[in-house]
């Protein structure tokens, strides 16, 4: 097999071949800035921001509930962006990415939700209520797991990209529906904690520590989704000179 | 600083069991997330590795699927 052409372009990382090993130095790097914003976040979270004038403690949570519940939403997104890059130019490696976002979306999709509901109890009296909010999360996480279902019942590996590329695209149009559904209906769920338009209704430091912890689960997100990429990559490569050169680098390693 | 004292803060003025409730699930998904991509790492390159050996000893692709799914 011949080299790909080594452009300038950042277009030549979409072969997998390239992809691969550059996926591999950034990751460790990605964790690292995760681990670091991480426990910027927590001090912030716990040492600087004040107690919550009304509900005291427990408003803590927040450090942990909005970053996952943002971050479930931009996975689903980011998975049905490389889905429709997938379907419209044809390249292998967006199906792969799509894939790999898959389980870290679901997991956050589950924290959003059980810590939601371990703040719910002691605010509302309730750990579930079937409002808007919580009903649409509650259905983003079963397109997560349909999505993860499907791309691994079909055994044809083009055909499960495709179809898991059409459950990732039609099911976008769930996300706006979550983001909206507290303004657009009557929810328990309060309304947005950040707004462009508003004056913040949170102290400073309470945001600053929202944000921090935002960024670090978009430095995990994307350290993850590197490391599981790679093994998809090698499995779906496994024909060609490269992957052979590479098992030989890690016979008797692994 | 928010806190009196330790025990304070682990107490989190009662909320304790939400607080860390919620933080220690984090905690755990986070450490499965981890071992799980570790060990699908490991599990490819080792049946990949098994695959191509079996291939070089002449065994058909059909046959070598078979002795994997076993």
């Amino acid at each position: 097999m011949t080299r790909p052409e080594r452009g300038k372009s950042l277009f030549r990382f979409a072969a997998p071949q390239l992809f691969y090993p550059l996926a591999g130095k950034l990751a460790p790097w990605f964790a690292a800035v995760a681990a670091i914003f991480t426990i910027a976040g927590l001090w912030l979270g716990f040492f600087v921001a004040p107690t919550d004038a009304q509900q005291g403690e427990v408003y803590r949570v927040i450090f942990i509930h909005v970053p996952a519940a943002w971050m479930s939403m931009f996975v689903y997104l980011i998975m049905a962006f490389w889905s429709a890059v997938g379907l419209v130019m044809n390249t292998r490696l967006s199906f792969l990415m799509a894939r790999a976002l898959a389980p870290t979306g679901a997991m956050f999709c589950i924290l959003a939700l059980v810590t939601g509901s371990l703040w719910g109890k002691p605010t509302w009296g309730a750990y579930w209520v079937w409002d808007a909010r919580l009903t649409s999360q509650l259905l983003l996480l079963f397109l997560y797991l349909g999505y993860i279902a499907l791309t691994q019942a079909i055994e044809d590996p083009r055909r499960a990209d495709r179809a898991g590329a059409i459950i990732a695209l039609v099911g976008a149009v769930n996300v706006p529906i979550i983001y909206f559904s507290v303004k657009w209906w009557n929810t328990l769920h309060q309304g947005a904690s950040v707004s462009l338009t508003k004056a913040p209704s949170m102290a400073a430091t309470m945001l600053a520590g929202m944000f921090v912890m935002a960024l670090a689960s978009w430095a995990y997100t994307i350290a993850i989704t590197l490391w599981r990429v790679r093994p998809l990559i090698l499995e779906r490569e496994r024909h060609t000179d490269w992957v052979g050169a590479e098992l030989n680098a890690l016979e008797g390693k692994v | 600083m928010q806190w009196e004292s330790w025990s304070a803060f682990w107490q989190m003025g009662g909320a304790a069991p939400f607080v860390w409730g919620s933080y220690g699930l984090t905690v755990f998904l986070v450490v499965v997330e981890l071992i799980m991509v570790a060990r699908r790492r490991r599990e490819t390159v080792r049946r990949l590795l098994r695959l191509r050996r079996a291939s070089a000893n002449g065994r058909s692709g059909r046959q070598v699927f078979e002795e994997i799914v076993e």
